[in-house]
């Protein structure tokens, strides 16, 4: 398959300002991606790469389409156009993995199923009612200890905070280590304590494990501190690049601040 | 057969154990209420009280069918629409904007209302008023023999179907970015509930069937700390009401199927305070 052009070879902090470059990073290329529905166009020709080591931010006004395109990039609907994973030399890397946190979660808060239990169940096929192995059990912990969250593994899943939960399912999303982990608005409805300590540790997991991370978010000031590229997406990419770059742009306008606009 | 009648006959020596018709009663309740027991765990932690409930009222229309084409049968007709019925409530539900309370009352009033119409032409409706209230004193060998079964192939499905269900309970979408196919999941699972709900609404009745799924599981949850007690207990508690409830009815001279889900709503009392903050 043939890549999209090599304009330039870009050191990797250089290429912000430039739209879909190349960099020297694996990536994630999402070329001309087109999601219609019921016979409405939800989204057409969408182009982005996603870096890995790089938070990628998708920002636009509600039904812009940005939770179409998480649903496309989790193979959970059906899309035009191509999405590959690309190693660092441009080749076609593994089938890419995704790792998924949702954004809303209503769920009966009364279920005495707790973190292990959940976890447990979602690694493996054996029906936890049989109870959680030790082996398992050693699986789940070192799973919670990279989101600093062990403390959590006997408490109901139903009585943790907003950013408590957040974190337990960004621990499941992390094993196994996917390419490409989604976060969807994780933060919605949790406090700012847990809200930095969700985005210290979505960080470190950028920095340390050269994860590539798509976030949709309403929260600007997050995206502003967070993210390396921002997108803004309004039916198609209407903009993108550094968050200085989006935010001052005239799109950006006018999706955020543009009277009678949708946002 | 003849065997399990002689251990009853030494390890419960009991006035109402002489009876035939007790000692079937008994097994039939050992065999129906762990079925709910377990299935009701999952039923309430995806918030299908109501749901369950519109497929044992739709069991009223299998038994009407099942009589209209004559008792050989019977079964495989009751069967067949409980399973059909369960589906389309399924599809409708997600295919349709209606809130799934509006959909699950339409479902449910009409089978109620066909079931009554074709049972009560002639006014013969008597006769089958014991469908209302079930009768586990009827349970024969062969009932026994295919409750047997039914538990035996929902506990092998219960294995595979538990963790999808408990994952799709706390998000869908999330289920699917795990690889699990959560519509099918969800799919499997209601029809094992009608399955259970035609296998035993003779036994039970319509208006107790969901009562038997929800109380146990609900009462449970009151107390148990993880899925595996939350489970455990469930069983157990339906296991032991049911027993209990058989009991009292013999000496009170009243429905059994009424008296075990008494005991469950008390089970469910005498475990609330005990909820966690």
């Amino acid at each position: 398959m043939s890549q999209v052009e090599h304009k330039h070879i870009h050191h990797p902090h250089a290429m912000k300002h430039s739209d879909l470059a190349d960099c020297r990073l694996c990536r994630i290329e999402v070329d001309q991606l087109g999601v219609t529905l019921d016979n409405q166009v939800l989204l057409k020709d969408v182009s982005l790469h996603i870096h890995c080591g790089e938070l990628t931010a998708l920002i636009g006004a509600n039904g812009a389409g940005k939770t179409t395109l998480l649903r496309a990039l989790l193979g959970q609907i059906e899309y035009k156009g191509t999405v590959r994973h690309l190693s660092s030399d441009g080749r076609p890397a593994a089938d890419l993995r995704t790792g998924y946190v949702p954004q809303q979660l209503e769920f009966d808060h009364s279920s005495p199923v707790t973190v292990t239990d959940f976890l447990a169940g979602s690694l493996s096929r054996r029906a936890v009612f049989l109870g959680v192995s030790r082996k398992m059990r050693e699986k789940v912990m070192k799973a919670l200890a990279r989101t600093h969250c062990e403390k959590l593994a006997d408490r109901p899943l139903g009585a943790l905070s907003g950013g408590e939960l957040q974190r337990v399912l960004l621990a499941l999303a992390l094993v196994p280590q996917p390419d490409l982990l989604i976060l969807d608005e994780p933060v919605s409805g949790v406090d700012q304590n847990g809200l930095e300590a969700f985005y210290q540790t979505v960080d470190e997991l950028k920095r340390h494990n050269h994860m590539a991370i798509l976030l949709v978010s309403h929260d600007l000031d997050v995206v502003e501190r967070y993210a390396d590229r921002v997108v803004l997406v309004q039916g198609t990419v209407i903009k993108q690049g550094s968050p200085q770059v989006v935010f001052d742009s005239p799109e950006f306008e006018q999706v955020f601040y543009a009277r009678g606009g949708r946002a | 057969m003849s065997v399990i009648y002689g251990i009853m006959d030494v390890m419960l020596p009991f006035e109402f154990m002489r009876y035939m018709f007790m000692k079937n009663a008994l097994l039939a309740i050992l065999l129906v209420t762990p079925l709910f027991g377990m299935l009701g765990t999952m039923a309430v932690d995806n918030k299908m009280a109501f749901f369950s409930d519109a497929l044992g009222h739709s069991a009223l229309t299998g038994i009407a069918l099942g009589v209209v084409l004559g008792m050989p049968n019977q079964m495989a007709a009751m069967l067949i629409f409980g399973i059909l019925w369960a589906i389309l409530i399924t599809f409708v539900r997600h295919h349709s904007k209606m809130s799934a309370d509006t959909i699950i009352s339409v479902f449910s009033s009409t089978s109620i209302a066909l079931g009554l119409v074709i049972l009560s032409r002639g006014g013969a409706f008597a006769k089958y008023s014991s469908v209302l209230v079930g009768d586990v004193l009827s349970v024969t060998q062969e009932d026994l023999l295919a409750l047997l079964v039914t538990l035996i192939v929902t506990a092998a499905c219960w294995l595979l179907l538990f963790n999808p269900l408990m994952i799709t309970s706390v998000n869908a979408s999330l289920a699917r970015s795990r690889g699990i196919h959560a519509r099918l999941t969800e799919y499997a699972f209601t029809v094992l509930v009608a399955v259970s709900v035609m296998m035993s609404i003779r036994w039970v009745g319509v208006m107790l069937i969901n009562s038997l799924l929800i109380l146990p599981a609900a009462a449970s949850r009151n107390v148990a700390r993880n899925a595996a007690g939350y489970m455990r207990l469930s069983v157990l508690i339906s296991l032991v009401c049911g027993i209990t409830g058989l009991v009292l009815s013999y000496y009170l001279n009243t429905s059994a199927g009424a008296a075990i889900v008494l005991v469950c709503a008390a089970a469910y009392f005498v475990t609330l305070p005990f909820r966690r903050k």
